[in-house]
């Protein structure tokens, strides 16, 4: 038995758990059992990996397997992980086990939500385990879908049209994707769906390669927040109920900066060089004008959501710079955003459970009411901003060295206006922690509110611990993404 | 003559049996016999199913090359009665109404004979053959529409079923005299060394397909489906939507390969601008119905389109594909007509509309539950039927070349998501002031619920179905 396995196999016992449970309770014994399971999983998972790697085992692929599905079209379920997807696993588990904290209390039909949330958690561990382009197609649609319904439902504001927004949007972004995984299937001569097959053959003409490689880049790019295809972000993450803007902040906008790296970009080299100047404006743009919009919001959620475009147009501008410096920056950026992203949406959550408007303008003096929460939300702050000894620091810091690297004037001078959007990142969270945090209470009913519970302790000091953990010790993460982004960079730049 | 090779025809045979059996039933029973005419056809329909499956037919050709029959077809016959079956085990509740009860056996018969139509269309390898099952497919089809007939709507439903349906019937005719007059021969076989491409054969192929693109309601022959079907009894646009389609599509795929083979260029091209028009059109149009029925028709206006994307690559590929794809959206689109066939009844047989199904969820969870799944399915998305389906018509018709008509599908696959979200977003999202109260179906309708769910979930996950269907493909 596989190990990998397990990470479909777990959340699909606890849907049928949760199917079969009865009363909040129990849908909280299996929410809590299942994601520690998982968590425990990939902890033991990148410890093996660790050790397997220093052991000398250089295959690319760890704990590959393959079952042939539907062999007449190539189709199998193969599964393998390299370093960068044992990351991915990590940070996904990670968030899913917080994010069962910080929905502790949701409600209606609890055991609903828990069902969607746990296929929406099913469809990510499916995709990072994957080696197969239908396998993984599949499961990036399952994790996308029941954002519709996680949104509409439990969500707050103007719910019905962000969710909405947000599954279009996403679904048309993965009709692009389909066609090409399409492409590349037929390109490189219709034998095998594998990706590291395919990569080995290398044989897809370059012509189709110049098609098919913009599809596959924006069709992952519309997940990955890439200008000008972001806009359902902003809309989507402010509706959407607390972990869910965790989970999807934290992991689902991962999948498309991973999936530009793993497919678009692994399996089409040529096109990428070729064609990369393109999409580095398009991210350098997202890296400028996100920040820049995050300042004039006065949602909190807003202020964060378009942070996250900022941010994840980070990702895939290193990726594009193509050196091995920054892909290791810009998978340093993937797990120090989703982990301050999640901690974020986390705090913003609880903070408007509270006070019930996410307005800064309605706001103030907070440290003295709910200082808990408070010191949570300025740490979380300061390591968005990049404050050296946490994650965002090291991310940041690895990617502008590694994309300065490229030694001509273009990507030098993107690098530079890129750089920028650090400054423009201290502005507004300097400008929301100072207005909603220092200063007298102005509103009276504020006054009255109390601090976080244990729940929610609980998900903020784990999130803080690994945001912390990883600024503190981010060579053990190096180590593990070392031969995966060394593999892909070698297609990349022969 | 040796008559033991009628047996060949055991799919017809036996069905003949069924019918016939039924029909001297419901002249004979009385009482209190009635009362388990419906589980006697829903038995005998089982044991039809169960024959046919067990007898695993080779290649068999009668009557001369009129009659032909292999395992894809065996098995294509299988599924659309297995279909039917679920038709009539959702049919319970209707034909248990005071209206309908005493003709219970006119349903079943009209219903069966057009089964048998179907049956002929597929195995016909001559045109002669082929019309008489198409018309015996389509002319108890108008019965059936206009089954409900102390409704306005549904009389005048049958009555627009019928007038298209000669009409289309009489072009198709037309177009097979060309194709007489130009090869002097109506068997398949033999046609297609007489296809040339000349304008005459040209037109003709036009006509035809016309006949047979009514059938299957592509644009533009579309124009009876929105009326047909908000004006049938639900069981009849539910048995109009899928199993008659079915039928008609898998045939038309026969034809175009067998017969029409020297003119691949033309009908493609044909096709490609019909499979456009149908997914375009239909979507833009069903994006704004409010009545449920209606939009379930443009709905199934589109999903042809799709269907037409595995027939357009005319390859075993796109045959599999093509079956696969007919036997998802069957499961798919009767778990839809079941529910609101059982909403119907809470309504009181009002014509129900987006509106109806406010808060759904909150009442009835599990039927909200599983048409979303059903919706979901007939988007295509995963991890549900629909899915793969729609993966393996998009590979059939990218792998024959088709890239511009696959990426017009697949964001037309964007725009059908929108409507079927509508729907969820109605049962789960939208509040109802006047909350449905719990709704209890019968247990024909749940088994055949059941099956419709297990059939949504299973059929892309366990891929054996998908992989001997390919076996059997050509």
């Amino acid at each position: 038995m596989n190990i990998l396995n397990l990470f479909v196999v777990i959340p699909l016992a606890m849907l049928a758990a949760l199917w079969l449970s009865r009363g909040i309770k129990q849908i909280r014994t299996v929410m809590v059992t299942g994601s520690t399971l998982l968590l425990a999983l990939s902890v033991y998972l990148a410890a093996d990996f660790i050790a397997q790697r220093n052991a000398g085992v250089t295959a690319a692929q760890l704990y590959t397997d393959s079952w042939c599905w539907y062999p007449q079209l190539n189709i199998s379920y193969s599964i393998g992980v390299d370093g960068i997807s044992v990351a991915m696993i990590l940070l996904s588990s990670i968030i899913v086990f917080t994010g069962t904290f910080a929905s502790w209390n949701v409600r209606p039909h609890t055991k609903d939500f828990f069902l969607w949330y746990v296929l929406l958690s099913l469809g990510v561990y499916g995709f990072f385990i994957s080696t197969d382009m239908f396998a993984m197609f599949m499961f990036y649609e399952t994790a996308l879908i029941p954002m519709y319904l996680l949104i509409g439902v439990w969500g707050s504001g103007n719910k019905e049209y962000s969710a909405m927004k947000l599954t279009l949007m996403l679904m048309g972004g993965s009709a692009f994707l389909l066609m090409g995984i399409l492409g590349i299937y037929y390109g490189s001569g219709a034998t095998t769906m594998n990706i590291h097959e395919i990569a080995a053959k290398g044989n897809i003409p370059v012509e189709l390669q110049y098609i098919f490689f913009p599809m596959t880049f924006v069709g992952f790019g519309v997940l990955g927040a890439l200008f000008p295809f972001h806009t359902w972000s902003p809309d989507g993450h402010a509706s959407a109920p607390t972990s869910v803007s965790m989970l999807h902040a934290g992991v689902l906008m991962k999948l498309g900066g991973y999936g530009c790296f793993r497919i678009a970009m692994y399996l089409m080299p040529q096109a990428a060089n070729d064609l990369a100047w393109i999409f580095i404006i398009l991210t350098t743009i997202s890296v400028v004008y996100g920040a820049l919009s995050a300042i004039s919001q006065t949602d909190l959620k807003y202020i964060n959501a378009y942070s996250s475009v900022s941010h994840c147009g980070l990702v895939l501008f290193a990726l594009l710079m193509m050196t091995r410096t920054s892909c290791t920056g810009a998978i340093l950026q993937m797990l120090s955003h989703g982990l301050m992203t999640a901690l974020f949406f986390a705090l913003i959550g609880m903070i408007y459970g509270r006070t019930h408007t996410r307005d800064i303008r309605q706001m103030q003096g907070l440290m003295k009411i709910m200082p808990f929460l408070a010191v949570g939300y300025v740490i979380a702050g300061l390591a968005n901003l990049g404050l050296p000894g946490f994650s965002g620091f090291v991310a940041e810091m690895t990617i502008f060295v590694g994309s300065f690297m490229v030694d001509d004037t273009f990507h030098r001078t993107v690098t530079i206006i890129a750089c920028t959007s650090i400054v423009i990142t201290a502005v507004y969270i300097l400008r929301v922690v100072g207005k909603i945090l220092y200063g007298e209470p102005v509103n009276e009913e504020h006054k009255r509110l109390t601090d976080a519970t244990w729940d929610e302790r609980f998900t903020v000091i784990c999130l803080i611990i690994c945001v912390a953990g990883l600024g503190i010790a981010p060579l053990w993460v190096s180590d593990l993404i070392n031969n995966g982004v060394s593999d892909i960079i070698a297609t990349l730049k022969p | 003559m040796n008559y033991s090779q009628f047996f060949a025809m055991l799919p017809e045979i036996t069905l003949l049996a069924v019918f016939v059996t039924i029909f001297i039933f419901d002249l004979l029973a009385t009482g209190r016999y009635r009362r388990i005419f419906h589980t006697l056809t829903i038995l005998l329909m089982t044991a039809q199913i169960a024959i046919c499956l067990k007898e695993v037919s080779t290649e068999q050709t009668l009557f001369g090359g009129m009659y032909y029959s292999n395992s894809m077809i065996a098995f294509m016959k299988s599924m659309l009665t297995f279909g039917a079956l679920l038709v009539v085990l959702q049919a319970h509740r209707w034909l248990s109404t005071s209206h309908s009860y005493y003709k219970q056996g006119e349903f079943y018969v009209l219903l069966l004979s057009t089964l048998v139509g179907m049956y002929f269309m597929i195995s016909a390898r001559h045109f002669l053959l082929l019309f008489l099952g198409m018309e015996l497919a389509s002319l108890p089809l108008a019965c059936l529409v206009a089954f409900d007939k102390y409704r306005h709507n549904s009389a005048e439903a049958g009555i627009k079923y019928i007038l298209t349906s000669m009409f289309s019937s009489a072009i198709m005719l037309y177009g097979i005299s060309f194709l007489y007059g130009t090869a002097g021969t109506l068997y398949f076989d033999d046609m297609a060394t007489y296809i040339t491409g000349s304008p005459m054969q040209t037109l003709a192929m036009v006509m035809f397909f016309a006949g047979l693109g009514f059938k299957i309601s592509l644009v533009p022959f579309h124009l009876w489906t929105a009326d047909s079907y908000q004006g049938a009894p639900t069981i009849v646009t539910a048995y109009l939507s899928v199993i008659s389609k079915g039928a008609a599509v898998f045939t038309l795929f026969i034809i175009l390969t067998k017969v029409f083979a020297p003119m691949t260029d033309e009908w493609q091209t044909m096709l490609y601008i019909v499979t456009v028009a149908s997914i375009t059109i239909a979507n833009l149009f069903a994006i704004k119905q409010k009545n449920l029925k209606r939009f379930m028709a443009f709905s199934s206006i589109s999903q042809a389109g799709y269907i037409m994307l595995a027939v357009i690559s005319g390859t075993a590929q796109g045959m599999s594909a093509m079956v696969f794809y007919v036997m998802v959206y069957i499961v798919a689109n009767l778990a839809i007509f079941g529910i609101i066939e059982a909403l119907e009844k809470h309504y009181d047989n009002v014509e129900l509309e987006h509106s109806h199904l406010n808060a759904l969820y909150r009442s009835n969870p599990r039927l909200a539950f599983l048409m979303t799944l059903a919706l979901f399915s007939l988007a295509g998305i995963p991890p549900f039927a629909g899915f793969f389906s729609k993966f393996f018509v998009f590979m059939s018709a990218f792998d024959a070349g088709f890239w511009v008509l696959v990426f017009i599908a697949l964001i037309n696959t964007v725009i059908s998501l929108y409507y079927y979200l509508l729907i969820v977003k109605a049962m789960y999202i939208t509040p109802n002031e006047t909350p449905i109260p719990h709704i209890k179906c019968d247990s024909f309708t749940r088994i055949s619920l059941g099956f419709c769910l297990m059939g949504i979930i299973l059929l892309g996950i366990c891929s054996f179905v998908y992989i001997n269907i390919d076996r059997m493909a050509f």
